[in-house]
């Protein structure tokens, strides 16, 4: 469904991707996981349009994705950190996407509901805490039903409650057979969420596995102790 | 495209600094004319103070605008959107926002106390230095992410045609003053935005004759209708070329 191929992407000196290929098929949950600064964000961020990268070539559903923009109908975006115009509401913010996308399907209010949003729709963005912040984040990704959901650090900076939230809500659009892209440090939560590993490090992807598949190579049955084994034994060779 | 534009508008509406523009603009138009008695008079003095505000409002308020709008174009371009609607849209929105702030503050009064063609030519004046100082502004800010460094070089825009083109005119009429550099002078002041919307008025106003043997040859260029047209159509290029090239440099950013 979407395929990178042989992205490279610099910022001046520093070399944020390297020759990346990867393909992502629907129906599939990735974790996309490696070192800080190892170009995870990037290379979202040039899946999205919003890095024009230097070389390669970005297909999604066998499209090349330069100069297009009707693509992102299809996606559902939730950045990092979210920044939004500070003298907007919530209300206005989520009314003004609405209004762009103008979506064929009926909208999915689901997380407007259960974050309560709605008693904050006069809020104005610059007086949010970060994580609420996020959930207008998560609201606006999850709203128009997109048939790709990529979530940059999904759970940072939520509270349990409404981290376990969205990660219902994540699991339920896996079961709806979703392409979802998650980024995150929290190996102990993607668990239960993905069916894939993408590592990265140093703008390369060293490696992209089932988790199955992961868990019996290295004999642990839990993520977070099967990627510190290859980490490890990484570091040794 | 008209929904983001309606959006950067109501933003831009709501803010303070613009109705302080507007009020300025009325206090200087509705005090220089009460003060004259002659209605052309009033308009000279008017000029100048509208080629000195408008462009300095135009182009600083503008460079901040595109700065803060870093948030919200970072949020639509991850939307189903052109990146180039988007820029459009923020650029109509802001320079429709200011062309109405400088047409209820100034626009109104020179409609009642001149409603002729030269008071029409001021206008003309008018809007095209809010046009051309806020692609300008786009330009500065495209250049650099650094708020501060391009709002440095908005600034120094705005002072280099206000005040050291003049300047560096003057410093050439003395040291060529032998030679007969009329016709070089037209070819020269094509470059600076404020000297044609200049032109534009003072030759309405018929007060060229001042000007001496300059003003003359301006007059027998400028002053025929193929010669307001080029003006006209040099102050659109000065519009359209800086905002293009600012809009080619954000197709290619990275946000």
């Amino acid at each position: 469904m979407i395929a990178f191929k042989n992205i490279n992407k610099s910022f001046g000196r520093l070399k944020a991707l390297h020759d990346v290929t990867l393909d992502c098929d629907s129906g599939s949950t990735l974790a996309l996981i490696g070192p800080n600064g190892c170009g995870k964000t990037t290379l979202i961020k040039s899946l999205l349009g919003m890095v024009v990268p230097d070389s390669g070539q970005i297909l999604f559903n066998g499209k090349s994705i330069y100069n297009e923009h009707l693509y992102r109908n299809s996606i559902g975006y939730m950045p990092q950190i979210g920044r939004y115009p500070d003298n907007m509401t919530i209300g206005q913010i989520i009314d003004m996407i609405h209004e762009i996308r103008q979506p064929q399907k009926p909208i999915d209010d689901q997380l407007y509901k259960q974050f309560d949003l709605k008693n904050m729709a006069d809020k104005k963005m610059r007086t949010l805490s970060g994580g609420t912040t996020q959930k207008v984040s998560a609201t606006l990704a999850f709203m128009f039903n997109p048939d790709v959901l990529i979530l940059d650090e999904p759970t940072a900076g939520l509270d349990p409650l409404a981290s376990e939230i969205l990660k219902e809500k994540i699991i339920q659009e896996k079961k709806a057979g979703k392409l979802i892209l998650i980024t995150s440090h929290l190996l102990s939560e993607l668990d239960e969420m993905v069916n894939g590993i993408i590592f990265m490090q140093d703008g390369k992807i060293v490696f992209k596995k089932e988790v199955e598949l992961i868990k019996t190579e290295t004999g642990e049955d839990r993520l977070s102790k099967a990627i510190a084994k290859i980490l490890k034994s990484a570091n040794h060779v | 495209m008209y929904r983001i534009m309606k959006y950067v508008m109501l933003d831009i509406l709501k803010n303070k600094i613009l109705l302080f523009y507007t009020l300025l603009l009325a206090v200087l138009s509705w005090s220089v004319f009460s003060l004259e008695d002659n209605a052309t008079k009033g308009l000279l003095t008017l000029l100048n103070m509208v080629l000195l505000t408008v462009p300095l409002i135009a182009v600083i308020f503008s460079a901040i605008y595109v700065y803060n709008c870093g948030e919200f174009i970072e949020l639509l371009v991850s939307q189903p959107i052109k990146r180039t609607k988007i820029y459009i849209s923020i650029f109509t929105g802001l320079s429709i926002s200011l062309l109405l702030a400088f047409l209820a503050g100034a626009g109104i009064p020179i409609l009642i106390f001149s409603f002729n063609l030269s008071g029409l030519h001021l206008i003309m004046a008018g809007i095209f230095s809010t046009l051309v100082f806020t692609a300008l502004a786009f330009l500065s800010a495209s250049l650099t992410r650094d708020k501060a460094k391009g709002l440095g070089i908005a600034i120094l825009t705005w002072l280099f045609f206000a005040l050291l083109f003049d300047g560096i005119i003057l410093f050439l009429v003395f040291q060529f003053a032998e030679y007969p550099i009329e016709k070089m002078m037209i070819g020269i002041s094509v470059l600076s935005p404020i000297d044609l919307s200049r032109i534009l008025v003072l030759l309405e106003l018929d007060v060229s004759a001042m000007m001496g043997y300059t003003g003359a040859i301006f007059k027998e260029f400028f002053g025929t209708i193929t010669g307001r047209i080029f003006t006209i159509l040099l102050l659109l290029l000065w519009t359209i070329v800086p905002f293009l090239i600012a809009l080619l440099r954000f197709r290619k950013k990275d946000l």
